[in-house]
């Protein structure tokens, strides 16, 4: 194999069988373990085979996320589906690409070196031989490992033949029904669960009878204080559920009304040092010091978590949009003290996700409820409700940032301490099921305490804690903050929104002070010629818009990441304008992602991430009183509206053929940041509590 | 128990006519009755738009409107959008790549294509916005649907 190092999934996954199924009239089936979250990836995944094999992309197909079939690649998070999943599946497109050459030279008695594949054609010294690549499939041997033939185009020899594509699935998505929402047979039932109030309550009361007798209701299922209804329609499920929660009791730990966000930012918990490089404690210089808070955010999908189950016997079935197929299956066998192999679990899509959110958790309300109706096919589609009060949330964080400034204004010491609900609860994580419904069965299995996510993939808490510049001595330290009595796991950018806004803000308060523009002050903290690149190129593409004069409370601001230190780079300016509220009117980003597959795809990746960013940043707060979350509807969360929505330009700088390194969480920190500073530009005020409401710009104008 | 009534009404151009409480949404009917599932569930309670419908030429939420109310009535849904040519907007928001997970879309799709229907000239990008703002997407698609919806006016509407 000519590249240096096989990916990181054909470890588990090292034959060609694992990653391509042909069929018996020998059509091609490229397997991939990443799902289609709605990012796009299984266009950008096909497109990579095809342009490997050298066939138009709809000569071969492509099958996701189903344990039963394909490769397990863990979850599908931390924007790492097309540089390991994409590489690793390049890899077995170039080894059947090899057996099939192999095969075409020996019927045509030439060394397959002289061969090519251009438009599914063999051609030979770049003649047409008449003879087509697909009419070799016989030839694949599947047993081999993909390592041992794999010999990947590089980057000069990658796309000669076509460039980006749309989206395959789009038009479906449009007028159609693809989602496991919409999964319709004949003698389907609808399930809806009956969540206690908090993950500290138990049903005390239910008369199960009457629950029983309501209209349209097949089946109820009880099991500790997970209750669900199966109804013979989705509409008598949900108003089943409604009359249960009406009518049962539940008695609830009492918990205290506190403010998570005082509590993780005065936690004294043990903290642990994950970077140090160099010693910060040193004195020649001025320490400059901010904190920057977030609360609770919702992931927000507009389509509550969904999933259809189905027992037959002692085995059943799963359709579900969670990220993780395997892992699911893992921590629902667990949780029923049963074995994995009993069950399959396919992925069918969702509603955007943008992390962990209820996907897993209705996925075994799912299976629960389809138990007690066996042979016949459950669909239990979460209420807007159970999506704001049962699903996992955006973690609560406090950043403190200290910087000190040595001689000629070079920044010699940056040292971070980031206070935080821990930043995941996926299945399996810390050797529990983490599946809601499991904290409160009969036989309960509550979860495990987070361990967050090491460093090693990128840190939950401490997500781009350490800033992307060129600094002698930075120390990072994390301190998890388990004590508080709700469910926090991955959400897009995981800790990264909030440590990039405090280092940007600290970067912008230091850059002021000392009379430098932000950029120029974070350019001489850069050795390193991608992030210049980035830099440079944002204030090109601002500098007609910025020559433009600002009326009184508008403001520019900047905001820079290279995401997880190791992932893309991402600099983003956005212009706003103050009356009473924060409105972004511009957002520019400039992104280097290594090769981008589909560089539109890269595009819409980095604009969602922004618009997103400036919803957190500006408006979202979760409610909450003792254990439980009080924000029930988009009425008492607002998200970001069609007419606060700036104008978006997002620029790539284009680097073929280098290492891909993910689009979907690299705008989100600098997007944040941007506005923040920008809110400082255009008030002289440093709002450091989140989101920017107006109440909060009062608040800090007042402090 | 709820009283069974037949409700007909046009449904993407055709006569249709289910048995039903007619207090029912309608979202509901569409799905379930009818299995019309581009539009979608997202709420339940009119704050989100994705069962965003056309009624007699109007955008409403399908899910708290009640299956009775749209008796003898013109009801179009995403649906009938796809068509060989597709319809305009879905032509743009292809175009455009106008879209990411999808779910909010065939809402969106409803509410413009009210609006676009009932103006003589292009709407103003801000007009649009304004229209779309009982529509939520997640995915951050709005400036490329707005793109999509300034670019469908100019071929809907010529005048």
């Amino acid at each position: 194999m000519t590249v240096d190092a096989p990916p990181p999934p054909l470890t588990d996954a090292p034959l060609m069988r694992d990653w391509i199924d042909i069929s018996p009239a020998g059509g091609v089936t490229f397997l991939s373990g990443r799902v289609e979250l709605g990012q796009g990836n299984s266009t950008a995944l096909l497109m990579m085979v095809a342009d490997e094999l050298g066939v138009s992309s709809d000569a071969v197909t492509l099958e996701t996320a189903r344990t039963d079939r394909t490769p397990n690649e863990g979850f599908t998070a931390g924007s790492m589906s097309i540089s390991f999943g994409g590489q690793a599946l390049r890899c077995a497109a170039s080894a059947l690409l090899v057996q099939m050459l192999d095969a075409a030279g020996e019927r045509l008695g030439c060394p397959p070196q002289e061969l090519r594949v251009e438009d599914g054609e063999i051609l030979r010294h770049g003649v047409s031989t008449g003879l087509e690549l697909l009419d070799f499939v016989a030839a694949a041997d599947l047993s081999c490992r993909v390592a041992d033939l794999a010999r990947p185009k590089a980057g000069g020899e990658r796309w000669k033949t076509f460039r980006d594509m749309p989206r395959i699935d789009l038009k479906e998505r449009l007028v159609g029904a693809p989602f496991v929402h919409d999964m319709a047979a004949p003698d389907m039932l609808h399930g809806a669960p009956v969540h206690p109030p908090s993950l500290h309550s138990a049903l005390v009361s239910l008369d199960l009878d009457a629950l029983m007798a309501r209209p349209g209701v097949v089946e109820v299922v009880r099991d500790g204080s997970f209750v669900g209804v199966v109804a013979d329609s989705p509409l008598a499920s949900a108003r089943a559920a409604e009359w249960a929660a009406k009518n049962g009791t539940w008695e609830a730990t009492r918990i205290e009304a506190i403010d998570p966000v005082e509590v993780i930012a005065g936690s004294t918990a043990d903290a642990e040092t994950v970077v140090e490089t160099g010693d910060v404690n040193r004195n020649i210089g001025r320490w400059y010091e901010t904190t920057v808070t977030r609360p609770y955010i919702f992931h927000g999908s507009i389509g509550p978590a969904a999933a259809v189950a189905v027992w037959e016997g002692d085995e059943a079935t799963v359709w579900t949009h969670s990220q993780g197929v395997f892992q699911l299956r893992k921590a629902m066998a667990m949780a029923l003290r049963t074995a994995e192999e009993k069950l399959r679990v396919i992925h069918s899509p969702g509603a955007g996700c943008y992390g962990h959110n209820g996907a897993d958790d209705v996925a075994f309300d799912a299976l629960l409820m389809a138990r007690a109706v066996p042979g016949r096919q459950v669909k239990v589609v979460w209420s807007r409700h159970d999506e704001f009060r049962a699903a996992p949330m955006g973690a609560a964080m406090a950043t403190r940032v200290r910087a000190l400034l040595g001689p000629d204004n070079v920044l010699t010491a940056v040292d971070v301490m980031v206070n935080s609900a821990p930043h995941t609860s996926r299945p399996g994580a810390g050797g529990t099921p983490n599946l809601r419904a499991a904290a409160y069965l009969e036989n309960p299995i509550r979860p495990a305490r987070s361990p967050d996510v090491p460093a090693a993939r990128g840190g939950g808490a401490d997500r781009n804690a350490a800033p992307t510049y060129k600094v002698d001595a930075v120390r990072v330290q994390r301190r998890l903050v388990h004590d508080l009595p709700y469910r926090s796991s991955a959400l897009r950018s995981l800790g990264a929104h909030n440590n990039v806004i405090a280092i940007e803000s600290l970067m912008d308060d230091i850059a002021n002070d000392i009379g430098l523009p932000p950029l120029d002050f974070r350019l001489q903290h850069m050795t390193d010629q991608r992030s210049r690149d980035v830099l440079e190129r944002i204030a090109v593409e601002t500098r007609e818009a910025r020559e433009v004069s600002l009326p009184e409370g508008a403001g520019w601001g900047l905001g820079f990441a290279r995401y997880k230190g190791t992932g893309g780079y991402c600099a983003v300016m956005v212009r706003i304008e103050v009356d009473g509220d924060v409105r972004v009117t511009d957002a520019f980003a400039v992104a280097d992602v290594g090769e981008a597959v589909s560089p539109d795809g890269v595009k819409n990746q980095v604009e969602g991430g922004m618009l997103q960013s400036i919803s957190w940043t500006l408006k979202e707060a979760v409610q909450v009183d003792g254990s439980s979350t009080t924000s029930k509807s988009w009425a008492d969360y607002p998200i970001l509206k069609f007419s606060e929505v700036p104008r978006v330009s997002v620029e790539l700088v284009e680097r073929p053929g280098a290492f891909p390194l993910g689009a979907g969480e690299i705008s989100q920190g600098p997007t944040g940041a941007a506005v923040c500073n920008a809110v400082r530009a255009a008030l002289g005020i440093r709002v450091r509590n989140l989101p920017i409401t107006r109440g909060a710009i009062i608040a800090a104008a007042n402090a | 128990m709820p009283e069974f009534r037949e409700v007909s009404c046009r449904v993407n151009g055709e006569n249709r006519s289910f048995v039903v409480d007619p207090m029912m949404p309608l979202l509901h009917v569409l799905r379930e009755t009818l299995g019309l599932m581009a539009t979608r569930f997202g709420c339940g309670e009119g704050t989100c738009g994705s069962c965003t419908v056309m009624v007699d030429g109007q955008a409403v939420m399908s899910c708290d409107l009640p299956a009775g109310e749209v008796a003898g009535k013109r009801v179009e849904t995403a649906e009938g959008l796809d068509g060989d040519p597709p319809h305009p907007l879905v032509a743009a928001f292809l175009d455009h790549q106008a879209g990411q997970c999808g779910y909010c879309l065939p809402g969106i799709l409803m509410a413009a294509r009210a609006l676009l229907e009932g103006e003589s000239t292009p709407p103003s990008r801000a007009r649009i916005a304004e229209a779309l703002d009982g529509n939520l997407c997640r995915c951050g698609v709005h400036a490329r649907i707005l793109d999509a919806v300034e670019d469908a006016a100019r071929h809907m509407i010529r005048r």
